[in-house]
């Protein structure tokens, strides 16, 4: 197969597990290219990219913009924050009078859940959810699954532990998605109040001791406290957090096994995860952003394929 | 469709015999020389010749790359199918460098012309040469020419050349295809 099965890079749930082999066989090439003297590939020298982020970002929208550059398209950015949107202007309006410059590829981040889904129903052209809301945040995904499987050889079979925020990440959703996919279990951990009530729907199992968790896990994903979406206080502090939910050397030390730490960033040091953990050998957070743009410049490269002129 | 064999593993190997000893009268102990076999077809004729300069020839050190010109093709998005990439293995700088490039059969030249393109994301080479088994020479799309050549045919455009090897068909031949 060489060919993704999908238009529109959506959300983790559309693709098939051939389409995940098939992105991560072209990262591999990427990351090839991205580690020489000369980082550049001519390919997309045609194809012009809007990046529209609704929502604050600043790792992804510049993973994406330099994975675009890599390959040689033509760049456009628009951030809200500076935008008509202020003024009273709908979704489709912004999009279609950015189309109507002739852009072939929209990387969208939006703070409402399926933006990303109503948008490929109106425009034509290629999408890539870059995060919709609480939703889903498929690229994330794919490059932490990339990273799993750089490390550990594969990600089927494995035991793969989100710990945090479950309820307001969009990463955890993806992340549960793709790594089913692929064949490795999940299990998620955190305050009861920041799972949702039906995730054991998804086939994901819910352990409220960070010890235990620990303890079962190959990979552990810690995810950041949100407070930017919460409205509520959904753990009475801060510090009670950390002491229940933070990651630290001590507790890692007393397991029987090392264990691989993630995060997708960006880190609270101290809260979620202690500075020695993060910056130690077992995590590969610095990996992620590396592999972030090699799966980025594949996503782009095999849409940018199905582009018709 | 017919087949007519054109280079049965004789000739093959007589002809990498010639080649080999034509790139030493260039290139003398290839110190300053480098081998880039394109990937995927190009790869064994560049490990084949490189393993006959240092075993039959005692050139001690022949620096051998291969090359994937997939992302540097004039043609993404322009074919039926799309294709797979292969894997870049050149681990040197070619900065200085005398380059061969090495490929199975020169058709448009388009293969070539993106292959020098590619080349320049690993230094600037002091120069590039051209090797090749098959010359097709009435089917050039660009000014390419090679400087070593295996055999020159003039198939039609309707022909197609094929080329076997040991590793892969279990075979050294080159046969011409006829619709």
């Amino acid at each position: 197969m060489s060919e993704l099965s999908v238009e529109h890079l959506l959300g983790i749930k559309y693709l098939k597990s051939t389409d995940i082999d098939l992105i991560f066989k072209t990262a591999d090439h990427f990351k090839e290219v991205i580690n020489r003297p000369i980082k550049k590939v001519p390919s997309l020298r045609d194809i012009t990219i809007a990046n529209l982020f609704f929502e604050n970002s600043t790792r992804t929208k510049l993973s994406f913009e330099i994975a675009e550059k890599r390959l040689s398209a033509d760049v456009i950015n628009f951030s809200a924050g500076q935008s008509s949107v202020k003024k009273g202007e709908t979704l489709i309006d912004t999009v279609n009078n950015i189309l109507a410059m002739k852009v072939d590829i929209v990387v969208m981040r939006h703070g409402n859940v399926g933006a990303g889904v109503f948008l490929s129903n109106h425009v034509d052209a290629k999408i890539i959810n870059a995060g919709d809301g609480t939703h889903e945040h498929p690229t994330q995904a794919l490059l932490d699954s990339y990273s799993i499987r750089e490390k550990l050889g594969s990600v089927k079979g494995k035991k793969v532990l989100i710990v945090g925020d479950i309820l307001h990440s969009r990463v955890a959703l993806s992340n549960i998605f793709a790594l089913q996919l692929q064949g490795a279990e999940v299990k998620v951990c955190g305050p009861t109040t920041l799972i949702p009530k039906y995730i054991s729907s998804l086939g994901v199992t819910i352990e409220t001791n960070l010890k235990k968790a620990l303890e079962w896990c190959d990979v552990a994903n810690v995810l950041r406290v949100q407070h930017e979406r919460m409205d509520i206080n959904y753990f009475p502090s801060t510090r009670e957090y950390k002491q229940l939910f933070g990651i630290n050397q001590e507790i890692l030390d007393k397991l029987n096994k090392k264990i691989v730490i993630m995060h997708p960033g960006p880190i609270n040091r101290g809260v979620e995860i202690t500075s020695e953990v993060a910056d130690s050998n077992e995590s590969i957070i610095l990996d992620q952003v590396e592999n972030g743009v090699a799966v980025r410049m594949a996503v782009i490269y095999l849409l940018a394929q199905q582009v018709k002129r | 469709m017919s087949k007519k064999t054109l280079l049965n593993s004789k000739d093959i190997e007589i002809i990498l015999h010639r080649l080999a000893c034509q790139l030493i009268e260039n290139h003398n102990d290839f110190s300053n020389t480098v081998l880039i076999g394109l990937q995927p077809r190009g790869s064994y004729l560049a490990n084949r010749l490189s393993d006959l300069l240092k075993n039959k020839y005692q050139v001690k050190e022949v620096q051998l790359g291969l090359l994937d010109i997939t992302f540097y093709r004039d043609d993404f998005r322009r074919r039926e199918a799309p294709i797979e990439a292969t894997s870049t293995e050149i681990d040197f700088l070619i900065e200085g460098k005398n380059v061969v490039i090495i490929d199975d059969v020169l058709y448009s030249g388009r293969s070539v012309r993106a292959a020098l393109t590619a080349l320049q994301s690993y230094g600037r080479p002091e120069n590039i040469e051209l090797l090749v088994l098959i010359d097709r020479r009435f089917s050039r799309h660009l000014p390419i020419q090679p400087d070593y050549r295996g055999r020159q045919v003039d198939a039609i455009n309707e022909e197609k050349v094929l080329v076997t090897w040991n590793e892969t068909h279990k075979k050294d031949a080159v046969y011409i295809e006829f619709k």
